[in-house]
């Protein structure tokens, strides 16, 4: 199926007919995944985010989207169980989480992506990528201290699905660089290697495709769409440019001021008002 | 009054005329890593070399002496005249603001956009340097100072004190050194004009403005050497200050480069980034010390003032990171 | 043309992580082995093992040690001195309680000691970063020095308080105490050297390694993608005051034979070991090395000079030391602050072109 048949066939309001007219699996979305109750966030005085209820499926692609300040990476960073929400509940998988540590939860399966990209400098591409395995890998310190045997044979193993990713993401030349050295395209391209090596039930995007130039945009839209299509990987975006947005995602909300204003196709999104008026500016209380 | 109670509070007096001396030094701690954001560890030997400088002026010391026998051959040590302490006291401030000029030309400069680990690690390679400088300049004998300044302790209070106890107990009144007063009234003194000129003139505004963007104070016109240059001199100032005083009050010797280690459990009480933190810091960690030795100290064996301090902050800073009044770290992702 | 890369190709990924991929410096590495196990024993004198080798070897692991924490995982510790203190003070009462314990197994055990302490004190590295860690250490250095000067039980009661020796032998050759071969005291510490900078390349080669490095790059992203901050924090703290304590335990027992804990393991050291790594390189093994060769040979060598060539008296010495020193750091510091091992990468970089310039 290529990519823009498949963008093609998102564009109509019935999806799961137009999936199906074009051969597509109608439960390529699955159940709800992911639930987030009544959010409620606040540091100090401020609320960032206030009684925000949205779901997110398997397999889809969810975008988040609203002017700046709207609370959508707040609304990240309290998935990653970085921020903690004063009320609210959030459920994943069927289960309802309690107090938990991010890295925890990265165990559960939930990588992310960074807006200001939070790569490693000291460390090279391939090392960044391999820090992304860590859920995955299972040896103890004791192995590790006397390298061969167990902590080896993890290393090679991992290894090979790293260098699985570089292919995929076409970052080969560079894998040995220290990143601190790359271009700020290479280095998001890097950021997602490693979200992806985690191999995670639901990838978290923020901004994936800021400062990037129409031929970045395409590819990393490719890829995006790649992982979804190849690993069947559930992914939630903060994204501003609207095109993007439009194109390759399943469902869309909408947040302003830290209310949700919008939530639906990316069709019924646009031709909400409450959205429009946001976007251009329109006061309201 | 009772015994007991006119002990603890001889001790708390003491330990807050300690305290002002520990927020002086904190003071030039915190002016340069407003301004600069460098954590200057050589603030403790400027101190020594500041009241070096200026008891080797007033005595009419050659500098360099030692080397220049070595080199020579000679047996040089004065010049023979002496110089009254009011104009080796301008004369060392002279020296100091030399230095930081010296300091910003060399060093500062060159180390704008590195890690604050490696800004500390200048200022640690800047105070052996300095403490070798200071003792090849002016030799590493101690060196009394003699300010004319009145010492020893307090008659007239010893008998005002003696007068609180009860009739007929045991009590000879309280001791408190004069010139622990002097200079906790002179530290007093200069933190108020410090606050003073932070707070109310250009340049302190200037100060400011650098200690929290230096780009944005860059785009304003106000000149980051300029204001560097300054406030090393300021600190240097405050490290002769505290070196006199403490110089009077021990001798001028090597010790007095600890001092500096004592200023940093003051700061993390206080935090880095805040005068009024250094001052209260300062007072609590003063009080606490003597209090915590008098009263724990004879079960331990003593020496309890070596450690208290920063014990102290360490357990303060794992409830509150920040200190007292630095700025809460809000870590965003 | 000498520093060959060209077909020397790897057709596995364990081949391509190994240390060292380029023949050259495989076969340099063997020669270094060789000329340290075997030949330097046979010419060491007196003087070059006490005043050069012994301490070389024991504050390369020293570096080692704080390097891990301070390097790879990014916690700036100002406690080294008190940590090796400990180190110090274990063996001590090891030696002196179990007579019978082998003394290869007495440093072992007392830079597990340090470790479980220094796991102690790294607890608030959770709480507190980076500068506010840095002068917490300083509690740690403070308070152990206070310690073992004023506790009894630490130096057995002893009216100097100082703590001493006894001899004690590892295959029937004395390595501790007064009468120990040059050679013996050499080879004792590189055997330890030797094994501990294998762990170390072990440890920071894989996941261990890149988990620290995470924290030290960016501990909030650590946190999000599965690192356990406490949990790797610790696991630092308790790896290096091992080393820190296996370093302080040679430090006493072979080199010092006697101590008195201000003196031997005050601020000074912590300063000391801390300069090593910065100039030698912070998160590189090769740089400790450098490091502390750098900082043990230069008061050496500035002393024979001097002294010796120049006969000045020993203060002047010691000022212009202080001078030397502090300049240099200051001058490295601007020249080149990641240190020695990366001037001495740029080398290779230059050598691999050679004869060409570019």
């Amino acid at each position: 199926m290529s990519i823009q048949a498949a963008e093609a066939a998102r564009d109509d309001a019935s999806y799961a007919a137009q999936e199906e007219a074009h051969g597509i699996d109608p439960r390529r979305i699955g159940d709800v995944v992911m639930e987030m109750k009544n959010i409620t966030l606040r540091f100090g005085g401020v609320t960032a985010i206030k009684d925000i209820s949205f779901d997110i499926r398997e397999h889809e692609i969810r975008a988040i989207i609203g002017p700046n300040g709207a609370g959508k990476s707040s609304m990240l960073n309290v998935i990653n169980g970085f921020y903690h929400p004063q009320e609210g509940e959030i459920w994943f998988r069927g289960e309802k989480r309690g107090p938990m540590r991010p890295h925890e939860i990265a165990h559960q399966g939930i990588a992310r992506t960074f807006q200001n990209i939070a790569l490693f400098k000291g460390m090279s591409t391939l090392d960044n990528i391999m820090t992304g395995r860590m859920t995955l890998m299972k040896t103890n310190f004791w192995q590790h201290t006397l390298w061969k045997g167990g902590a080896e044979r993890e290393e090679v193993e991992h290894r090979r699905r790293v260098e699985e990713i570089i292919d995929f993401l076409e970052i080969q030349a560079i894998r040995k660089t220290p990143v601190g050295r790359l271009p700020y395209g290479l280095q998001k391209r890097v950021e997602l290697g490693r979200a992806l090596a985690a191999e995670p039930k639901l990838l978290l995007l923020d901004e994936p495709m800021a400062g990037m130039n129409v031929e970045e945009k395409e590819d990393m839209c490719r890829f995006i769409l790649d992982v979804n299509d190849e690993f069947g990987t559930t992914i939630a975006l903060i994204e501003h440019d609207m095109g993007v947005v439009m194109d390759i995602a399943d469902r869309v909300v909408v947040l302003d001021y830290g209310r949700k204003i919008g939530d639906g196709t990316p069709d019924e999104v646009r031709s909400n008002q409450d959205v429009i008026d946001a976007y251009l500016g329109v006061s309201h209380d | 009054m009772g015994v007991g109670l006119l002990n603890t509070i001889e001790v708390i007096l003491n330990g807050l005329m300690t305290g002002v001396l520990y927020s002086l030094v904190a003071l030039g701690f915190v002016l340069i890593f407003k301004a600069s954001g460098i954590f200057n560890y050589a603030q403790g030997v400027m101190s020594l070399f500041a009241a070096l400088t200026l008891v080797g002026f007033q005595n009419g010391q050659i500098p360099f002496a030692e080397l220049i026998n070595a080199v020579f051959g000679t047996d040089l040590h004065t010049f023979g005249f002496t110089m009254p302490a009011i104009l080796a006291t301008i004369f060392a401030l002279g020296v100091m603001v030399l230095f930081a000029i010296i300091v910003e030309r060399l060093i500062l400069k060159h180390l704008v956009n590195q890690e604050p680990i490696i800004l500390f690690m200048a200022t640690i390679g800047l105070a052996y340097f300095l403490e070798g400088f200071g003792d090849m300049m002016w030799g590493s004998d101690i060196k009394t100072m003699d300010l004319g300044l009145p010492q020893g302790g307090s008659f007239w209070f010893e008998e005002v004190t003696q007068g609180w106890a009860a009739e007929g107990a045991d009590y000879w009144g309280m001791y408190i050194d004069v010139l622990d007063v002097i200079a906790a009234g002179v530290a007093v003194l200069l933190v108020i004009a410090l606050t003073v000129f932070s707070q109310y003139t250009k340049t302190g505004r200037a100060l400011r403005a650098v200690a929290d963007d230096h780009q944005a104070a860059l785009s304003v016109g106000i000149s980051l050497r300029y204001i560097w240059v300054v406030t090393w001199a300021i600190a240097g100032f405050v490290a002769l200050v505290a070196g006199s005083m403490w110089g009077a009050k021990s001798g001028v010797q090597f010790s007095l480069s600890l001092i500096a280690l004592k200023a940093l459990p003051v700061l993390m009480l206080g935090g880095f980034t805040s005068i009024p933190g250094a001052i209260v810091g300062g007072l609590l960690i003063g009080v606490g010390e003597k209090l915590f030795e008098f009263y724990v100290g004879p079960m331990v064996g003593g020496a309890t003032e070596n450690w208290f301090a920063y014990v102290l902050a360490l357990i303060f800073l794992v409830f509150r990171p920040q200190g007292l009044f630095g700025d809460k770290i809000i870590e965003r992702v | 043309m000498l520093y060959r890369e060209a077909g020397d190709f790897k057709t596995s990924y364990a081949d391509d992580a190994q240390t060292f991929p380029i023949a050259f410096d495989r076969w340099r590495y063997y020669a270094i082995l060789l000329v340290a196990a075997v030949l330097v024993p046979l010419v060491i004198d007196s003087y070059w093992a006490k005043s050069i080798m012994v301490p070389f070897l024991v504050f390369s692991i020293a570096a080692m040690g704080l390097n891990i924490l301070t390097g790879y995982c990014g916690q700036v510790s100002l406690g080294t001195g008190g940590f090796m203190a400990v180190g110090a003070y274990a063996s001590y009462k090891l030696m002196t309680a179990f007579p019978e314990l082998n003394i290869f197994f007495v440093v072992l055990l007392s830079g597990g000691v340090t470790a479980l302490v220094g796991a102690a004190f790294g607890l608030p590295s959770l709480r507190i970063k980076g500068f506010y860690l840095a002068v917490a250490t300083l509690a740690a250095q403070f308070f152990l020095v206070w310690l073992f000067n004023k506790v009894p039980w630490f130096f057995n009661h002893s009216a100097t308080g100082q703590i001493t020796a006894p001899e004690r032998t590892v295959f029937g050759i004395a390595v501790t105490g007064p009468s120990v071969p040059a050679w013996a005291s050499y080879l004792f510490c590189l055997a330890f050297v030797v094994l501990l900078a294998w762990l170390m390349r072990n440890l920071t080669r894989g996941k261990v390694g890149r988990q620290w490095m995470a924290i030290r790059d960016m501990d909030i992203a650590a946190e999000i993608i599965g690192v356990h901050p406490l949990k790797t924090k610790l696991i630092a703290f308790a790896v290096s005051s091992f080393y820190v304590g296996v370093a302080g335990a040679l430090f006493f027992s072979v080199y010092l034979g006697a101590a008195e804990p201000t003196e031997a393991f005050g601020i000074q050291q912590s300063f000391l070991v801390l300069f090593m790594i910065i100039i030698g390189g912070l998160g590189s093994i090769f740089g400790c090395f450098a490091g502390a060769a750098f900082m043990i040979m230069l008061p050496v060598l500035l002393k024979n000079v001097m002294v010796g060539a120049l006969g000045w008296d020993t203060t002047l010495a010691t000022h212009f030391e202080f001078i030397i020193v502090g300049g240099l750091i200051i001058v490295f510091l601007i020249l080149e602050p990641h240190g020695l091992a990366q001037l001495a990468r740029l080398m290779k970089e230059k050598l691999r072109l050679w004869p060409f310039p570019h």
